[in-house]
This record gives C-alpha cells, structure tokens and sequence, in this order.
C-alpha cells in the first residue's frame, strides 16, 4: 500500500472552510508536547493560554485592541498574496507609518492646533506606509528584484530609524533619558470607545477595512484583476490585466494599511512614539492573513484568535512561567499546518495498493 | 527503403504483447474497462480513439507508468508485472511521448544520455548515436543544442533515444501530429523499416487516412472499452471514425454564399523581435483580411504561430501603431482590451492558464474577457448576473456539457472548455476573431460545433484568422491559406488551388525565405 497525494477535479469548499481548523487542532496537539517537555501541565496550560483572556472585560478588549493593526495588516497582505506578490515587510511599514504620523504629533505638541490634527496624522501614516511599500514594488517591477527580500531588509531599516528618531531629535526633554517621545496631546490621540477602557476608535477603522475588503474582492473588477493575475498570469495577461500595475497596487494598499495601522497603535494604545511598539504585529499578520484564507472575514476571525495567543501568552508567563517566546513558536508552527492543510483543498489523500517491487523513479 | 515482408505474414506468430481484461480504475471511473490487445511481431498497430478514450491509460499501463487495477500484461506469451518505465524499457518496450522530455540547453547527445538507463561512457553513448541515427535515416548531430533544432528534429531525438534501447516494441503517441507531410513520410519509411526488422509498434493517431495506409491492425477504444479490433486497410475513414465516435459525425456545412466585404484586418510589414531568447522573430508579416472571409495560417509549430497571436492581440504591442489595422482603426500600440473594444476577439491555443483561469468558475471567465465590453462592469463594481447570463448563452448556444450550472474551467472536459471559450467570444459578435489552434485535442464532436461556428461568424460577415497545423481543418474551413515559417508568412493563396504539397514545400520553408537574406538563424 502506498500513500499518495492525487489532484481534485475542482477545489473543496468544505476543505478550504475547515482546513484552518485542523491546522490549530494540530498546533494545539503539538503545542501540548512543547508544555509537557517544558514540564508544565498541558490541560492547565491551555486553559490559561486559550479560555483565561475570554472570562474578563479586560482581556476582553486588550484581545480587540492587538486584533486591530494585526487584521488592518492582514487584509493588505492578503490582496497582495492574492496577486503573487509576497510583501514580507508589513512590520516596516507599519513602523514608517508610525513615525510619519508622530512627527505631526510632535510638531504640533503644546501648540493649540485643532481637531484636524489626528485625522492629519492617520492621512500621513497612511501616506508613508504606502510610500515605502513601492520601494520594494518599483524595484521588482522595473529591475525584477525579488520583493520577499527588499521588504524584509526595509523593516529593519524602518525599525532603525524609528530608534534613533526617539533617542535623537524627538526624544521627550522630560523623559529621563528614556527613549520616548512626550505623551501626545488629546487632538492627536486615537479616542477610546468606552469611558476608561482600552478600546479604541481604530477597533471600528480596522471592520471598516474588513468590510471594504470583502467589497473589493468580490464585487469590483479590480479585485478580480488581483485574484486572476495570481492565479492565472497568463490568463490575466489575456484578460488585458496589467501584472505589474497590480503589484505596485497591492503593496501600495498593504503598506498604506499597515502605516495607518502603524499610527493609530501609536496614537491610541501607546500613546507615544517609542521603540518596541510592535510586538512583531507586521510577521504575525502574514499568520492571520493565510490562517483567514486571505479571505477578508477569515482574517478578521484570524486576527481575533491570534490577539488571543498575545493575551493568553502574557498571562501564562505570569500564571505559569511559561516563556514569552512559545507563543511566537505556537505562531510558527500554526502558519507551517495552515500552509500544509491547504494542499488538501486541491489535493487529496488516497491509499493505493501497489506490486511489491520498487517504484522506479524514471518517466 | 523497400518493405520487405507482406502484412500478411504475421499471422500465426505468438503475441509479442498482450493484454487481458486490463482494467484501470480511478475511484468508480473506469479509464479502461477489460481491454484485450494482442500485438504480433512485424505489425503496426494503431490504436484509435477520441480524447478521452482511454489510449494514454492504456499506453502508460503497458509502458510500467500506471499500474492496472485489474487484469494482466504478458510478454512473449508470459505474464510481466512492470514497477515502471525503467523496467518496461528492460523488457525491450520503448515509448516516444507526444510532449517531448528535452532541455533545450543541452546538446542532443546529452539528451540522449540523460534518457538511457545504463552506465555507458558518454563518448560510446555519441558514438553509437550516431551510428543508429545513420542506419535508421535519421540524420542527428549529436552536437548541436536542442533549442536550435525544428519540432521534427526534436522528434528524431526520441525516437533515437528510444531506438538505441534496441526495442521490441515501441509505442509513438500521436507522432505525425507535429510534423509537417513531407518530416511524416520520412517517418513512415523509419517505422517500415522497424517492423521488417521484426519489431511491433503500436501507433496512436487521430489522423485516419494516415492510419490505413500505414497500419496492419488497427484497435478502437471508445469510453475506455474496445470497440472493435479490424483491419484499417479495409475500412474507410468514415467507418473509422463512426466507431470512434459511436455514431454519425455532423457534417460541417459552410454557407451557400458568403458575401466578401471590407477589410477588416490589415497587418502591415510586421516585425517583432521575441521577447524569450527561444522565442521566434516576426518577420515582415503582411496580410489583408476582409469581411466574411476565413484566411488559414499552416505551420509547424514553433514558427512564430504564438508569436503572430501575442502581437495581433495585443498581448504583445508593436511599435509602429499602423502595422496592425482592426476594422480601420490602427491597432498596433492597443492593449488587447482596446482591440477587444474595437470588435476584435481572440482565443488562444492554450484552454488552461491562458484562454481560461483554470481554478476560477466559468462565469468568472466569462468576465476574463467580457469585462472589455458590454454590460459586465459597471463602475467598476462586477454584475454578477450578467456573467452568468454569459455562462448561460454559451451553455446553450454551443452545447456546453457540465456538472453543474457555474463549475471551475479545470474541471470540464477539452473539448466543453474549448466550446465555452469559443462561445464566450462569438457571442460577444466580434468583426474579427483571431484564432488559434480551434480544435486542438478535442473531440470529433465539439471540432465539427467549432468549425461551424467559425463558418457561420464569417457567413455574418466577420473576418476571420485560423492559425492550425491540421491541413484537413484548414482545406474545410478556410477561403485562403498562407504557411508560416520561421517567423515569414508566405503569400496566401485560395485554399482551393493550394495542394497537399505545395502546402507541405512551404511549411519546409522552401520559397518563402528572401533569397539574399542567408537563414537568418538566431545566433
């Protein structure tokens, strides 16, 4: 008997419904190895990582404010994956988004500047994320330069440059030498939703997007531009579909995303302009936007439950012991089942019996 | 070279191979169900049937490819279980695939080396290539790259790689259907020569009239049982063909009068450097086409056919805006969804990953296309509705047969797909449909729907272009053809006066190249 992978005549829906299911169950089964060697109780581990955060308001809204920028991102990166193009520095652009948003922040501080100057910042954040997202666009389609590198390597850039703004020219004259901006004022602060609480208008920006989206991908042509020239580029190329157009496009929209995702961290959650703003929200959007099916509402459902692997991972550091880093590992091995169970969509798996003799390799 | 043993002479002899009750399953599919084959030394078998029929499971199965479900394979009389090619080729069974397994970057000798199983040094493998390829007339030189070789030549390379495995049997898989009449005498005389050496073949063809003046016995499949085993020499074309289809094929009737109208299509002095480094220039293409006329472009392929499609569609632009004129309009430095605009409509010989999305569903591929024109977008948001309406027509109009209303494009068969596309296209009500490769491994059936249909859109008046290697196809379809060779167009000439021959001359390039220019190969 041997097992093999045989293609399907058409793809499944019931896989492609399931099979980010499966992938956690997976992760799930792997991840209780992992505590067990750590010598830590799986079960009580679990339910510290998974169920804890869901049975207080606060956790509550800390899992809808880290969804926030992760689903804002994701659904970027999701169009670009659509079109075959792997923009893989969301993490930088959301950091340039942040820095061009608090520079209006900090311009303006102590001033009486009005009300426009947090829709300002959001626009510039915006505006940047965007910008740096066409380097690695332009240098892939004017020089063929792979995109998967030049996007990585900027959000190391983008990171630097954030760090020296904040021990540099920006840093806060009262901050005892911390690498921080001043807190901004309230016209350049993202409000919060609920009196005294965490969440934040940026919450209701990101379901915007999510709704948006879903609009643009199954509704307007130019969304279908983006699924053929991934899918097919020879068939887009016939369709009259501009495939490198449709690169600067995508990562134009991914980068804007994760800049205004970038700003609104910043301006609300945060509140100031500091190293370490991001938890590495950028990479773990990549893990939201395949594990949502880069489908608009699988990615929202996505972004949710890995908010919840931060939350749950913070609180079983404190409760267990259990080291931060597993849920960066949990994360991981989560994206490798999602990738891996998406073969079953156009694969299948089949026993079949075969003569005892060696299979030859030729053809 | 003289055939030496009558066709008469096998009879009697022990089976070289057979098959019995060989059956292959896929699920509940039954790709061959209880297939009896016997195949005698000296004897060229044929072994006919639609796409679909079941001749690639059976060839693979007998060639240690796939493995039957059922039934037995014997050799010489005893029963063989094969665990692959390499093990086949062991037996003395050789196989020259339609698609042929060669990398263009490497020599023919090395070619040939990386196919041979054995641990012979490199300079007896040239040696003896060469000498098999001069007994067997066909010429090789084991230096040159493959890419700069013709289809024919390419061809020669299988076969002489199969040939130096000393085979008793070889299988060729639609061999003459790349090569132009004069490459498929030559091959003719090869395989006589083989079977008076004593060896079998078993030939697969769709070419009918080929079959009986080549093949001794001749095996119809039809849905993945065999029909009937009978001499070809005896029967006619249409008789074959019956069996292979199971019933009357429609006879494709062209309009009583077509009324020749205004040019539609003018292409002006043409040239175009390829855009892959083996890719072919078009060279200084130049044609009219008018209203109601269907003009047929011949070839082998790989003389600049695609080429000619990409500039014409627009999938590649010209410099010069007036080297392509649609229905007046220059057209050179359009996008294709511009020239779709001005009532041009194209289709690709590829079904998947060109004409169509293959993972995407038919009404998405609907909008491919139709998204040009028509009530398909509005303000840049998609009407659903109005892509199934297409998908709709289409199903209707052309007979598109399909498990459901709104299915992926992979998942239907050649020749449904082939019909979606063109319907999608004609229905739109093109002037000029540009066409390549119409009825491309499709079934009897949706060829004779597909040409009609081309006969019909030119009975309306458009013009149309047939790019095909099938000489019988053209002569059915076409006012006048012109042949394509490296990169040239040959002036057309009425498809009436326009003999096998004359034909086959040019396809080998004999009059079309300018004299002063010395073959301009690519360097």
């Amino acid at each position: 008997m041997q097992l093999v992978l045989e293609k399907r005549a058409e793809r499944s829906t019931t896989i492609a419904l399931i099979s980010p299911l499966i992938a956690i169950g997976l992760t799930i089964v792997t991840l209780c190895v992992v505590f067990a060697v750590l010598g830590k109780n799986p079960i009580a581990a679990l339910a510290v990582y998974f169920i804890d955060p869901l049975t207080d308001g606060y956790s509550l809204q800390e899992i809808a404010v880290k969804a926030t920028p992760l689903v804002m991102i994701a659904i970027g990166l999701s169009l670009c994956y659509l079109a075959n193009a792997w923009n893989i520095g969301a993490e930088g652009q959301f950091l340039i988004g942040a820095v061009a948003g608090s520079w209006l922040a900090v311009k303006t501080q102590g001033t009486d500047a009005g009300n426009w100057v947090l829709p300002a910042m959001l626009a510039l954040g915006a505006v940047a994320g965007a910008l740096y997202a066409l380097i690695p666009a332009i240098c892939k389609v004017r020089f063929g330069a792979s995109e998967i590198l030049t996007s990585l390597m900027l959000v190391y850039v983008a990171d630097l440059l954030l760090d020296y703004l904040v021990r540099g020219p920006w840093r806060d004259p009262q901050g005892f030498n911390f690498p921080t901006t001043a807190e901004f004022d309230p016209v350049a602060t993202v409000p919060t939703l609920i009196e005294g609480g965490r969440l934040h208008l940026g919450s209701i920006i990101a379901l915007f997007v999510v709704a948006a989206g879903a609009v643009l991908l199954g509704r307007t042509i130019k969304g279908f531009e983006i699924r053929v020239v991934g899918a097919a580029p020879r068939a887009a190329r016939f369709g009259g579909f501009n495939a490198n157009q449709l690169v600067l496009l995508t990562f134009a929209i991914s980068g804007a995303l994760a800049g205004l995702a970038g700003i609104i961290e910043v301006a609300g959650p945060v509140g100031h302009l500091q190293p370490g703003i991001s938890p590495g929200y950028g990479f773990t959007a990549i893990i939201v936007a395949f594990l949502g099916r880069l489908n608009p509402i699988g990615i929202l459902i996505a972004g949710l439950f890995l908010a919840l692997t931060f939350i749950g991972g913070e609180q079983a550091q404190i409760a267990m012991k259990i080291p931060l880093d597993v849920t960066k590992v949990f994360q991981g091995i989560l994206l490798f089942y999602v990738l891996a169970c998406d073969s079953l969509i156009l694969y299948r798996f089949r026993l079949i019996s075969t003569s005892p003799k060696v299979q030859s390799g030729a053809h | 070279m003289l055939d030496t043993t009558s066709a008469a002479q096998h009879t009697g002899a022990t089976p070289l191979l057979q098959t019995v009750a060989l059956t292959k399953r896929y699920g509940t599919f039954l790709a061959n169900d209880k297939i009896d084959l016997d195949i005698r030394p000296q004897e060229i078998h044929a072994l006919l049937g639609e796409n679909g029929a079941g001749k690639s499971t059976l060839v693979k199965t007998i060639y240690g490819l796939i493995q039957p479900s059922e039934g037995e394979i014997r050799w010489q009389g005893r029963t063989i279980v094969l665990s692959g090619p390499a093990d086949a080729r062991a037996h003395g069974i050789g196989m020259v695939f339609q698609h042929f397994s060669l990398f263009d970057n490497l020599t023919v000798a090395e070619n040939v080396a990386l196919g041979l199983d054995g641990k012979e040094a490199f300079k007896d493998i040239s040696a003896r290539l060469e000498q098999v390829s001069r007994t067997y007339g066909l010429p090789l030189d084991p230096k040159r790259e493959v890419w700069q070789l013709s289809v024919g030549e390419r061809q020669r390379i299988e076969i002489v790689r199969a040939l130096m495995q000393n085979p008793q049997f070889l299988i060729l898989d639609e061999p003459t259907a790349v090569l132009m009449p004069q490459e498929a005498d030559q091959l003719f005389i090869v395989l006589d020569r083989l079977k008076a050496e004593g060896r079998a073949i078993l030939y697969i063809s769709h070419k009918l009239e080929e079959v009986k003046r080549l093949c001794d016995t001749a095996t119809i499949l039809r849905g993945g049982r065999k029909v009937e085993t009978c001499n070809p020499k005896a029967e006619t074309a249409a008789s074959l063909a019956r069996m292979m289809v199971g019933g009357e094929i429609k006879e494709v009737k062209a309009a009583a009068s077509r009324q020749i109208t205004v040019p539609r299509l003018l292409v002006n002095d043409l040239s175009l450097a390829p855009d892959d480094p083996h890719g072919v220039r078009l060279e200084h293409i130049s044609f009219e086409l008018r209203g109601g006329e269907i003009l047929g472009i011949a070839g082998v392929a790989g003389n600049g056919q695609d080429e000619l499609f990409a500039a014409l569609s627009g999938e590649r632009l010209a410099k010069d805006p007036g080297t392509i004129v649609i229905d007046g309009h220059a057209a050179g430095h359009l996008s294709i969804t511009r020239r779709r605009r001005l009532g041009a409509a194209f289709i690709p010989e590829e079904r998947l990953g060109h004409g169509t999305a293959p993972r995407m569903r038919l009404s998405e591929n609907a909008l491919l296309t139709g998204h040009a024109i028509g009530d398909m977008v509005f303000h840049g948001f998609v009407n659903t509705a109005a892509t199934l309406k297409t998908v709709d027509r289409t199903t209707e109009t052309f007979d598109v047969r399909k498990a459901k209303r709104d299915p992926e494009a992979a998942s239907l068969s050649g020749g449904n797909l082939q019909k979606f596309i063109v319907g999608r296209e004609i229905l739109r009500g093109p002037v000029v449909l540009i066409v390549n490769q119409p009825t491309w491994g499709v079934d009897a059936g949706a060829a004779a729907v597909i040409r009609q249909s081309l006969l019909d859109l030119a009975a309306g008046g458009a013009a149309v272009l047939v790019t095909s290697q099938d000489l019988d196809e053209l002569a059915e379809i076409t006012d006048r053809i012109a042949v394509m060779f490296h990169g040239r167009l040959s002036v057309p000439v009425p498809t009436a006066e326009a003999s096998r021959e004359t034909l086959g001359l040019l396809m080998g390039g004999s009059s079309i190249e300018a004299p002063e220019a010395p073959h301009a190969t690519r360097a």
